[in-house]
């Protein structure tokens, strides 16, 4: 009978002490009210804008906007903002196609609803305009392994080129605290120094690329899924028709499983990632321009470029199965982590050279 | 008892694509919130259990709404749900 008691006994927000609490905070336990929520979770985002200096006054910043929970709320989030606080900015939705029936064409109605609510112009780029294949043709071409590595890295160019056509100068995207942490887990469990280098900066891809901010760096994935929910905001919640089985990964759930037991623990592991001082050698590679679209690279062409010449010759299928073979494609995707997928990429860039010398 | 319950976030996918369930429990006027968990688990659940059950409990990652609040401020899994209670239950692993 105890919780009913619980229940019963009304505590207020410990914030205004005032009204009913909704929600108990993850990062502070607090327990705090509807309206105290709005404020808090608003107000958290602003701070990490200003303090990490991620706009200034007449910039121009894309959306990245696939209709899921996220970047739903980062739109709602970035308009509100921008008119609370004057930032001055031009905003603009930025969808990528990636041409998944009964997928992506649904999501895309929700961003075109949040362009309508929001009144920001809206662009959708697809994979058949940039790159002449949709997910559809790949996934006929090469199945279901490692076309999230092909979705990975045309999406990531894709945003950048998108955001470019809209004469955008910065890149926003809804990247949250889990999925950072996640990241960070992943990166150290692989030993990858220079992703684990990078992947808690706020804003990254600055040379040559155009920069990408994560203002949601800080914020908790329960508490954007609570502000969706109580701002009624609409958003798009289907997995991926292609998503691998694996696609949730051991370190989401093992993330969530630590999270379960001390909440605190996403922002302790950002915060550990953040004072990790690497040694000198793990620098970045030079970045060069793709020798054949001009994209920024690290070789000399870029993976994009280097995934299409295989598909256009036929070549992917069994350039993939070479990978296979040499248990390189550990098929750990997520569609939100443009990490994961640029990680595989360069085991695919490794066996180019190993088919070539096969097909000659 | 009745008891409404609330599926979103992807999460209604595995029952049958329907976001609202009623229940009626005649010979009960509370229940434990886990009891409800393993009967909707059991009785309206359509596939893969494991994306929603893990011991005993919801899977890390789905949220609980116990009418209109998060389900921490009640207790969690320890809950008793009452008549005319509303329960929530909102996926947040699928993509952003
Ligand atoms: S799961 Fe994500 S990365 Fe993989 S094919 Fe689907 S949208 Fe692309
Ligand atoms: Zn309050
Ligand atoms: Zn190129």
């Amino acid at each position: 009978m105890e919780n009913t008691a619980t229940k019963k006994k009304s505590k207020l927000c410990e914030v205004c002490n005032v009204s009913r609490p909704v929600l108990k905070r993850p990062k502070t336990g607090e327990m705090i009210c509807k309206e105290c929520f709005y404020t808090v979770f608003e107000d958290e985002i602003h701070h990490t804008i200003i303090s990490n200096n991620l706009f200034k006054r007449g910039d121009r910043v894309a959306i990245g906007a696939s209709g899921g929970k996220d970047s739903t709320v980062l739109a709602e989030i970035m308009t509100l903002l921008n008119k609370k606080y004057d930032y001055g900015l031009d905003l603009f939705l930025l969808s990528i196609d990636e041409g998944i029936t009964g997928y992506r064409d649904d999501s895309l109605e929700t961003v075109k609803r949040n362009q309508e609510q929001y009144q920001i112009p809206l662009k959708i780029l697809s994979y058949k305009e940039l790159y002449n294949w949709t997910m559809d043709d790949i996934v006929k071409e090469i199945g279901l392994k490692g076309n999230c590595t092909f979705c990975g890295v045309f999406r990531r160019q894709a945003l950048d080129r998108g955001a470019v056509m809209l004469k955008a100068n910065k890149i926003v995207t809804g990247h949250n605290a889990d999925d950072i942490a996640e990241t960070v887990l992943m990166n150290l469990l692989r030993g990858d120094i220079p992703r684990l280098q990078r992947c808690v900066n706020i804003i990254t891809g600055s040379e040559g690329a155009l920069p990408r901010s994560k203002p949601f760096k800080y914020t908790y994935q329960k508490e954007i899924v609570m502000y969706a929910y109580f701002k009624k905001l609409d958003y798009f919640s289907t997995e991926c028709i292609y998503a691998p089985n694996a696609y949730r990964g051991h370190a989401r759930d093992f993330l969530k499983d630590l999270e379960a037991v001390r909440p605190s623990i996403i922002i302790d592991i950002i915060h550990s990632a953040e004072n990790f001082h690497f040694r000198e050698e793990n620098k970045m590679p030079v970045q060069r321009n793709c020798i054949q679209c001009g994209y920024i690279c690290s070789n000399d062409i870029c993976m994009a470029c280097d995934l299409l010449k295989n598909l256009n010759s036929g070549l992917a299928k069994v350039k993939l199965s070479i990978n296979l073979k040499r248990g390189k494609d550990n098929n750990n995707n997520s569609n939100n982590n443009d990490n994961n997928n640029t990680l595989k990429l360069e085991s695919t860039s490794a066996a180019t050279t190993t088919t070539t010398t096969v097909s000659n | 008892m009745k008891v409404k319950i609330e599926l979103s976030g992807g999460l209604e996918l595995l029952f049958d694509k329907k976001k609202v369930h009623e229940i009626e429990f005649s010979d009960k006027n509370e229940i434990p919130l886990k009891d409800l968990i393993l009967y909707m688990r059991d009785n309206l659940l359509k596939e893969r259990s494991e994306l929603f059950v893990v011991d005993d409990t919801v899977r890390p990652g789905i949220l609980v709404l116990i009418n209109d609040a998060d389900w921490e401020l009640f207790g969690g899994i320890s809950y008793n749900v009452e008549d005319k209670d509303t329960i929530i239950f909102i996926s947040t692993l699928h993509g952003g």
